[in-house]
């Protein structure tokens, strides 16, 4: 993997997201296209607000 | 079942035998070299070269032997995909997410307190605690996890051990993570005690948070790497502003706080912080935060390599006695549980439970991100050792020492510390106080003013200028209050959550998280319960760290020695007994030191809460007073704080042989059983899910 810089800039956004609980959006739309064609695909927007919520909803947490 | 082990080429073996050679010559330089400094190089090569052979043969040991790896089994984030929680994704990502998730204050605050022994037994707990007992816990807890959809470790003990211990578990993490906000807190406190620059900057950063939520909401949603940049940038010119406010006495007097005060300004933050809107305030600092926690990581690993510091502090000194000012207690069991993060840490087996091995996408990888992540945590603690033993020691113990021992003036401490035999001027002290400009270095425990000011003299010489040294302390406080303030208010909503499921037990309408009433008074009693200790840490005749860390660092392993004591319970219900010492030596090891550590807080004479509850009744008995009290009441307070620290030490260690108990008798049970009796879910092939 890493073979490009793109790939390379790919990944940082990735992890960055994720780091701050922000799953892959192109990948939920894909799996969503996928298993479920009968429901709506949210806007990115709609999307992040969901998470947003989310990721502090439940009993996650980080470490010290 | 799992692949069958590939014999290694001769080119590994020679690569190999060369790392080994490397990591030991570097381990006996840093061991046997006597009386003159050693450059941190040598430090670091012989860490790296440890974590390389240990991921390389024990890593991969516990992944082919003991978890039975299967890279054909499908993981739950294939099976359950949902696009959201369970996403199988690239390892990389899955890595980085999981480092910046384990990693965070811990790492660089027990090992500056630890250093006060010398820096040769933080780093040998370090490199072989991480080894052997903090990433096999990571690694074995997230192995269990892929085996169960993901299950968390609250879960997994209650499937495991049965109802009971998991209920007590669960209310052992409860009080551990108030006990973590505490001292977190407190770290903050110390960090800000009249430090009207310092206070400055952490209070900005409330303003550009929101500012930050109100962006994303509104503005751009969801572009969070634009969004961080504006922040950081905001960040910065607080940084350089502070030093206009700290410079103005109208304005320094509006930040100038003693630790009662700050303690009660944090309380009331945690408390609107976690009962405000998510995407308003507490969300926008946590992107802040974790960004500024990577970058300034990767920025110490930097400095460190550029810089190569000597290491000023000795390789042992005399406090490994046990009469050390920073923390008290001997070298066992006490400094194995002041560097817990780092080493071993609890805290990561609920990670390693939670996002994680939802998206794992390969048990295969499970051993870089379980194991190597830890290792990669080790690394952060190894640094921050450094960055503290290439301090002056005079300087590292100036600002470590409680003013009850060490005096309140540069002279009295100056005069102390010398006679200790860390020859220190009271020039030096004043003088590294205004190269950071700060009025004051002493009485700033807690680890972060010490690695800000470690990390600062490291930054300033590889970028020297005028005032520049002040800049970078200020920036290495902010980000470290920044991600512990995160930490609380997260936390908090956490606690929140927490209490209101176990409240709900007791009484149904309190588990409704909908409702406003139930979430204030379950708000109120978290922020209560971690106020409480961070107000009596503030109060504290000790300076706080020195009563709170080790009561942090007790709780701390005895969640790890839980989360082990679950591996072993699970090995032995595989039937895969042989293996059962690689969970059940660090079990042990972690028990052993948590009971001693919890014992000798209770019954030591010197270094008990017991002792000093007795010292301060006895002196209002006879109508004495004192320091630092200055009334009755004050002193009635310091008795109540440390008979509340007995009770919860023996809670700590009734919590511990009741898992033990537990364990051992499903180990008993199991061991006699001719089945595998543990809760796996089925095998499901990779192959018949992935297309």
């Amino acid at each position: 993997m890493l073979k490009y810089p793109r790939a390379l800039w790919r990944w940082a956004v990735q992890t960055a997201r994720l780091c701050c609980g922000m799953p892959d959006y192109d990948a939920y739309v894909r799996h969503l296209r996928a298993h479920h064609p009968e429901r709506p695909v949210p806007s990115y927007g709609e999307f992040f607000r969901e998470r947003q919520e989310a990721r502090y909803r439940g009993t996650g947490g980080r470490c010290c | 079942m799992h692949s069958a082990v590939p014999k290694p080429s001769p080119a590994g073996k020679i690569l190999w035998t060369a790392i080994a050679i490397v990591g030991a010559w570097c381990l006996g330089v840093v061991a046997l070299r006597r009386g003159e400094p050693i450059n941190a190089i040598w430090l670091v090569t012989a860490s790296i070269a440890v974590f390389l052979i240990g991921y390389r043969f024990y890593g991969r040991f516990i992944a082919r032997h003991v978890l039975l790896l299967d890279p054909s089994r499908a993981t739950p984030s294939v099976l359950r995909n949902d696009g959201l929680d369970y996403v199988p994704t690239d390892k990389w990502v899955v890595f980085g997410h999981h480092f910046a998730a384990i990693a965070g204050a811990g790492p660089l605050v027990g090992p500056v307190l630890a250093a006060q022994m010398g820096y040769v037994p933080g780093t040998l707990w370090i490199l072989v605690g991480v080894v052997f007992a903090g990433a096999v816990q990571d690694f074995m807890i997230l192995g269990l996890s892929l085996r169960r959809d993901g299950r968390s470790l609250g879960h997994m003990l209650r499937e495991e051990l049965g109802e009971v211990p998991g209920v007590i578990a669960m209310v052992g993490v409860l009080v551990l993570m108030m006990i973590v906000l505490a001292v977190l807190a407190l770290v903050v406190v110390k960090s800000l005690t009249h430090s009207p620059w310092g206070t400055f900057t952490v209070a900005a950063t409330i303003p550009i948070a929101l500012l930050m939520g109100l962006y994303l909401r509104y503005i751009r949603p969801g572009r969070i790497l634009e969004v961080s940049i504006i922040g950081l940038i905001l960040l910065l010119a607080s940084i350089w502003y502070g030093k206009t406010v700290n410079d103005t006495p109208a304005l320094a007097a509006f930040f100038d706080f003693d630790a009662k005060a700050l303690a009660w300004l944090l309380i009331g933050y945690g408390f609107f912080a976690s009962v405000l809107p998510v995407w308003l305030l507490l969300a926008p600092r946590d992107y802040l935060s974790t960004f500024l926690k990577i970058g300034t990581i990767a920025l110490l690993a930097l400095a460190i390599l550029l810089a190569a510091p000597s290491l000023r502090m000795p390789s042992f000194t005399q406090f490994i006695d046990g009469s050390g000012p920073v923390f008290q207690g001997n070298l066992f069991p006490f400094l194995f549980i002041t560097i817990a993060c780092g080493a071993v840490s609890g805290w990561h087996s609920i990670i390693a439970s939670g996002t994680t091995p939802k998206l794992l996408a390969n048990e295969r990888e499970a051993t870089m991100v379980g194991y190597g992540g830890m290792l990669m945590e080790a690394f952060v603690a190894i640094m921050a050792l450094i960055a503290a033993a290439s301090l002056h020691p005079g300087v590292y113990f100036a600002m470590n020492s409680p003013g009850a021992i060490v005096g309140t003036t540069v002279e009295q401490a100056a005069r102390t510390i010398s006679d200790w035999g860390f020859l220190v001027t009271p020039s030096e002290l004043a003088e590294t106080a205004k190269n950071i400009g700060e009025g004051s270095i002493l009485g700033r425990a807690g680890g972060a003013p010490t690695l800000a000011v470690g990390m600062a003299q490291l930054l300033h010489g590889i970028l020297p200028g005028e005032g520049m040294m002040a800049i970078w302390y200020h920036y290495a406080i902010l980000f470290e209050a920044l991600f512990i303030l995160t930490t609380v208010d997260a936390g908090t909503r956490v606690g929140r959550f927490m209490i209101q499921e176990l409240a709900g037990m007791a009484w149904a309408p309190l588990k409704r998280t909908d409702s406003w009433l139930s979430n204030i008074i379950a708000t109120v009693i978290c922020v209560g319960l971690w106020g409480y200790f961070l107000y009596q840490g503030a109060v504290d005749p000790l300076g706080g760290i020195n009563t709170l860390w080790p009561l942090f660092g007790i709780a701390n392993q005895m969640l790890a020695a839980i989360a082990l004591l679950l591996a072993t319970v699970v090995i032995v219900k595989l039937k895969r007994e042989r293996y059962v010492l690689v969970p059940a030596v660090p079990a042990a090891w972690l028990v052993i030191c948590t009971l001693t550590a919890g014992w000798q807080k209770l019954f030591d004479a010197k270094i008990s809460f017991t002792a000093a509850a007795n010292k301060y009744a006895t002196a209002i008995a006879e109508g004495k007073l004192l320091a630092p009290a200055k009334t009755a009441e004050e002193m009635q307070r310091i008795v109540t704080n440390n008979r509340v620290d007995m009770a919860l030490t023996a809670a700590f260690m009734l919590l511990v042989l009741t898992m033990l108990f537990f364990s051992l008798r499903v180990i008993d049970r199991a061991w006699k059983d001719n089945r595998v009796t543990a809760h796996e879910e089925p095998f499901v092939a990779l192959s018949s899910v992935t297309p």
